[in-house]
């Protein structure tokens, strides 16, 4: 069998990711500022951006392997805005942490380059390898403060359960692989609707199985135990990233092994993913209420969002798909800007966590107030903000596929989530201050926040584009 | 020859085992150790269809998970020395500083 040179073209983004991520940790060892490893990550993420542009990227590869195309796309777009915003915002964060190390930026590139291999996944095989290279720097990732205790249980919190996961997942893929002969995902579609396989109990379990592990990586109830102690304990830049990559990543697998894979069987998945989102959302808003902590209270934010995306999944529309699209992209710009503001209230012997430190803020920093204000009503989904759109998409998108119950479900839970977005504007204006709360600052978040503002504002009041974007995206 | 089923049935079994252990052990090690179980539970069975199959996928699919589960013992090791360093224990139920 003559060996045949694969395709290269739709890969490049992922090889120049691949080449940067190794510079960055090569480089490590010469530079000793580490800003500028910031600054370079930044730049070679700008490459690989340009990249994706390149002719002859949108086409499959090594024989339906790897898939480049409008979808995996968008989603990639997503990562590497949301890499580039945490670079920008952990630069002086890491310094008042103590924990400026190289490593840092090499590991957020790797679980980058994992998150784009899982978007462009045609075989459970790639997909596993992508997930696991995401899964595995960013465990690294959550510990990285290691003098601090709560880190590091973050981070085996966080290890314990994904791995856990991945075990799932790779059952599912094994049933899946017995049952079909194949990890091909277009092929194990053909060869359920060739062979009838629909309704076999082995593909119903491997579904099930499936679906639990990606459960887990969106963190959607009831298998979201390790998102809250995760995301508090992990340094607060990687809550940002953790809350927007690998979610993302989750999200674009799920539309791609159930919409690809088992569309023969959708009433199944369905049926399965119907009482997850309902639990995710319930227990996503109504836990979030009470909470003190803000990084906690984002954690279970998160989860109630990764509720009404599934959404999205559900309609299996390709109008839900893109509405789902959508939303991780304006869910990416919001939390990060949200995260943005906590890390600011960061300083040396002051951790500016906690709800009550935001008492007054709007007195003593007024600029930072409003800010955060804008992000919690995007948050919460009022316009003029992006997350009201993007609500507003999933939710037409759910109605027009037939799910109108299912949209009141979600309408109540937003409106209760108000309460907790909006008891920290509460804060921030209605109260006064009790202790002087120093920002950090720096011009790469200065940059950062103003990326994520003007973008949550521009895509609030002109939706058209984006939205359009991830409708043609869509194969 | 010794029917698929045979090795299905091994590889539930150890699977279950797996996840038996895991959700009732409290030592980290011990909890970690079960999911290598789980990991090589699903290694028994996705051979087994390959051999059946006669497809080599599913033994290509073996070597990555084998290569990935030693990636992923380094880091959970790591992160468990890393964990003892400042606090010498290896008891999941002491790992309390996050509640709620």
């Amino acid at each position: 069998m003559p060996l045949v040179m694969p395709d290269l073209r739709p890969i490049a983004p992922e090889i120049v990711m691949t080449c940067l991520a190794l510079f960055i940790l090569v480089a490590d060892v010469f530079i000793r500022r580490k800003e500028t490893l910031a600054l370079l990550s930044v730049l070679g993420v700008a490459v690989t951006a340009f990249a994706f542009a390149l002719p002859g990227v949108l086409n499959t590869t090594f024989g339906g392997m790897f898939i480049s195309d409008g979808y995996s796309m968008f989603f990639k777009i997503i990562f590497a805005l949301n890499v580039i915003l945490t670079v920008l915002i952990s630069v002086k964060y890491l310094d008042v942490e103590k924990v400026n190390f190289g490593e840092y930026y090499a590991l957020i590139l790797f679980a980058t380059l994992g998150m784009m291999i899982m978007a462009s996944a045609g075989d459970l095989i790639v997909l596993y390898l992508g997930l696991e290279l995401m899964a595995l720097s960013t465990y690294v990732l959550a510990g990285f403060i290691r003098y601090d205790m709560k880190s590091n249980e973050a981070a085996l919190k966080y290890f314990l359960l994904g791995s856990f996961a991945s075990a799932f997942l790779l059952y599912g893929i094994s049933l899946a692989y017995g049952l079909t002969g194949t990890t091909d995902l277009g092929r194990i579609a053909m060869t359920i609707e060739q062979q009838g396989l629909a309704g076999k109990p082995a593909l119903t379990m491997s579904m099930i199985l499936i679906a639990v592990a990606f459960s887990f990586k969106i963190a959607a109830v009831p298998f979201h135990m390790w998102a809250p102690d995760a995301y508090e304990g992990a340094p607060t830049s990687i809550t940002a990233f953790m809350s927007v990559g690998p979610k993302a990543a989750g999200f674009a697998v799920i539309g791609r092994v159930f919409l690809m894979a088992f569309p023969m069987v959708r009433a199944e998945w369905v049926t399965i993913f119907i009482p997850i989102a309902i639990l995710t959302m319930a227990v996503g808003n109504i836990v979030a209420l009470s909470q003190t902590n803000i990084k906690r209270m984002l954690a279970y934010s998160s989860i109630a969002h990764a509720g009404y995306a599934l959404l999205g999944i559900i309609t299996g529309t390709p109008d839900g798909l893109a509405s789902m699209m959508n939303y991780m992209l304006i869910y990416a710009f919001m939390n990060m800007g949200a995260f943005a503001v906590i890390i600011m209230l960061r300083s040396e012997g002051f951790k500016g966590d906690t709800i009550s430190d935001y008492e007054g803020l709007s007195k003593t920093h007024p600029l930072a107030a409003a800010l955060m204000l804008v992000f919690m009503f995007s948050l919460t989904g009022i316009p003029p903000t992006a997350g009201f759109m993007g609500k507003f998409y999933i939710f037409m998108a759910a109605i027009n596929a037939g799910y109108t119950w299912l949209v009141i479900i979600a309408v109540i839970f937003s409106a209760i989530s108000a309460y907790f977005y909006l008891r920290i504007v509460m804060y921030m204006y209605m109260k006064d201050p009790k202790e002087t709360v120093t920002l950090t600052t720096s011009p790469s978040m200065g940059l950062a926040l103003a990326i994520t503002t003007v973008a949550v504002l521009a895509i609030g009041m002109f939706p058209a584009k984006v939205v359009y974007l991830a409708r043609v995206a869509f194969p | 020859m010794v029917p698929l089923n045979w090795y299905l049935m091994l590889s539930a079994a150890v699977f279950s085992i797996g996840v038996f252990g895991f959700l009732t052990r409290r030592n980290i090690i011990i909890m970690f150790m079960s999911v290598e179980l789980m990991l090589n539970a699903v290694n028994i069975s996705l051979v087994a269809f390959s051999h059946y199959l006669q497809d080599l996928r599913g033994q290509v699919l073996v070597f990555f998970i084998v290569t990935v589960a030693a990636a992923e013992a380094a880091i959970g090791l790591a992160i468990i020395i890393a964990l003892f360093r400042n606090k010498a224990t290896a008891h999941v139920d002491d790992m309390n500083e996050m509640k709620g």
